[in-house]
């Protein structure tokens, strides 16, 4: 498998990874641009902004327009990654991504920086707990968050390939490297990072490391574990889930996110519609964050080892 | 119906498709001024055959439109696509059904389409959509967004150095959505001297009044503080549309354009003009014959 054994040495912030992803695609391909909203500096875009100005818009703290510019840019052939702090990359503009961006179907990339609980001493009004479940909900949207440095660049990479709409959400902070350089990944295909029969523990984002602990200290304690990262919440990989079910029947979702309309949402309505198998969600509780360290807002949450493994126990029982 | 009985009148389109660059149409005031006539009759008769649909609007900007498709706009139906067409964006994209009529005539869609306003499958939906409808540039119908998505067509065209221009239409009460003031600062940073924007200062909205609903101040001097080159302008005269257009068409000065056009919402029928209930409301039978009578014999 593919990393359960590793040690974790390194750890990068998967905004990093837009940073230096979108240099060697704008470099590739002239057609895609960076749309800034003022914050590219804390969003990573400042080496495209020096090495590719041409290719690099800032409209400036107005994201409704950085929408609509993005879109007009794309219906001539234009390839745009609009990048902003998840909470506004998603909210503040939602209603263009969905008239300008998403029912024309148009070839605009949302990356954004700061997901989840990661702006953690930011407090609340900059935590995005909501977005992937309000663009999960948009037709023609691709919703994506990779688990670490080199699982986001290609992800990153399969998204400026790919035609159509696509939310990207990476980490503020700095989260374990987990994969190795060369593996890859296909939107819409979960990655398994262990194979087992008892107990399914599926995650995204910066709580794959969480689940990869997890999973390490049940399988240790003789509980046979099958490991998913779910790095794309939309299209959701509906045969991995199914597969959980037909091996585990047991499913324990990990994300930092609400458990509103995320990944344990998305993961549910597979198992609700099989009638076959039971969820257990762990996320934001439904409620806003607040400042205060990242790990103090997880666990407030319940977004912990701990928790895997108490829910995992109880599950097993 | 005088609807079947339309001329279609042949536009000749002069245009060298390897270079994109553009001969100007010839086409005369009186010839645009019947084709004002018909577009406005075209809209309303899918009006009046769907019962849906908003005729205040589509008519004061009537004009202004078959300036543009019949006169200014530098495109081909028989190739929508074309890299080098110059763009339009009609941002108050309920009142599409005069676009719709444009298009229609032109060929970017069977004539017949019009009989399909509103309904399931048609290219003609309430408002406007690309992916359905040759020849429209950007899907619109959420007020206040169509200039950002002008400003970005028209961006790309000066970073490939096409020289294809892009219209807007914007409708006055529009303009107290606030993204449009940031697509204006957008415009005037970025230089956009290839966008041509049209404010359609008719002075109603769907609640009454603007000055009433919501003052918007001077739009000129709006646009003018934000930067662009401005004009105020008689939107319902061919003469004044066309001269001004002969005028912004070779100023590549840096600055974006915008005229902003005196109107009177539901111009060309007396019992609609300046009448805030025909701001979406489709007329009966009476009411549609009085109106393609009236239509016929042209703006007073």
């Amino acid at each position: 498998m593919v990393v359960a054994e590793k040690e974790i040495t390194k750890m990068i912030a998967t905004r990093d990874a837009f940073g230096d992803e979108i240099v060697e695609l704008g470099k590739e391909n002239k057609n895609i641009l960076v749309v800034d909203i003022d914050i590219g500096k804390s969003c990573k875009t400042e080496n495209f902004m020096k090495q590719l100005p041409d290719q690099h818009i800032n409209v400036g703290i107005a994201e409704q327009n950085g929408a609509g510019v993005a879109a007009g840019l794309a219906t001539a052939g234009k390839i745009p990654f609009i990048s902003t702090y998840a909470v506004f990359g998603s909210l503040r503009m939602v209603e263009q991504i969905r008239q300008e961006i998403c029912y024309p179907n148009l070839n605009v990339k949302i990356a954004c920086s700061h997901g989840g609980l990661t702006p953690a001493n930011d407090g609340a009004s900059h935590q995005a707990i909501e977005d992937m479940g309000v663009l999960r909900t948009l037709p023609n949207m691709t919703v994506i968050m990779g688990a670490d440095y080199h699982s986001t660049r290609k992800l990153i990479s399969k998204a400026a390939e790919m035609y159509g709409p696509v939310y990207l959400r990476f980490t503020r902070d700095k989260v374990p490297v987990i994969y190795d350089e060369n593996e890859e990944f296909e939107i819409g295909k979960a990655k398994r990072l262990h194979d087992g029969t008892d107990i399914a523990i599926i995650a995204n984002g910066d709580t794959v490391r969480l689940a990869l602990e997890a999973a390490k200290k049940l399988e240790r304690e003789g509980v046979s574990v099958q490991l998913l990262d779910m790095h794309t919440i939309k299209p959701l990989d509906r045969e991995a889930v199914l597969e959980c079910i037909q091996k585990c029947g047991k499913i324990i979702t990990v994300e930092d996110h609400n458990i509103f309309n995320g990944l344990g949402s998305a993961v549910s309505e597979v198992v609700a519609e099989e009638g076959e198998g039971i969820v257990r969600r762990i996320g934001i509780q439904d409620q806003f964050g607040q400042s205060a360290p990242y790990e103090k807002l997880l666990e407030i949450n319940g977004i912990t080892i701990e928790n895997i493994l108490e829910t995992a126990k109880n599950l097993l029982k | 119906m005088a609807f079947f009985s339309f001329q279609f009148c042949v536009i000749r389109r002069h245009i060298n498709k390897s270079n994109g660059v553009k001969v100007l149409k010839k086409v005369s005031i009186d010839e645009l001024k019947q084709q004002a006539i018909e577009l406005r009759q075209t809209a309303l008769t899918m009006i009046y055959e769907a019962q849906s649909g908003h005729p205040g609007g589509s008519f004061s900007v009537a004009d202004i439109v078959t300036a543009l498709y019949f006169k200014e706009m530098n495109i081909d139906p028989n190739n929508p696509k074309w890299e080098d067409r110059d763009r339009f964006v009609m941002s108050k994209g309920h009142v599409c059904p005069i676009q719709y009529a444009a298009l229609a005539k032109l060929g970017f869609v069977p004539f017949e389409t019009v009989h399909t306003l509103r309904q399931f499958g048609s290219p003609f939906q309430g408002h406007p959509d690309m992916k359905k409808c040759q020849g429209i540039d950007i899907s619109t119908g959420s007020l206040g967004q169509g200039l950002s998505c002008a400003v970005g067509m028209a961006l790309a065209g000066k970073l490939d150095k096409r020289a294809y221009r892009t219209f807007a239409i914007l409708g006055d009460g529009e303009c107290q959505e606030g993204q449009i003031w940031e697509a204006a600062e957008t415009a005037v940073k970025y230089g956009l001297d290839n966008l041509v924007v049209f404010v359609d200062d008719n002075g109603l909205q769907l609640d009454g009044p603007t000055k009433v609903v919501m003052p918007n101040q001077d739009l000129e001097e709006k646009f003018s503080a934000f930067g662009f080159e401005t004009k105020r302008i008689d939107g319902h005269s061919m003469e004044e549309i066309i001269e001004t257009l002969d005028e912004v068409r070779e100023r590549k000065n840096g600055k974006p354009k915008c005229i902003v056009a005196n109107t009177t919402k539901g111009k060309g029928v007396s019992y609609m003009e300046n009448v805030c209930g025909w701001h979406g409301k489709a007329p009966n039978e009476a009411q549609y014959q009085q109106a393609m009578a009236e239509l016929a014999g042209g703006l007073r």
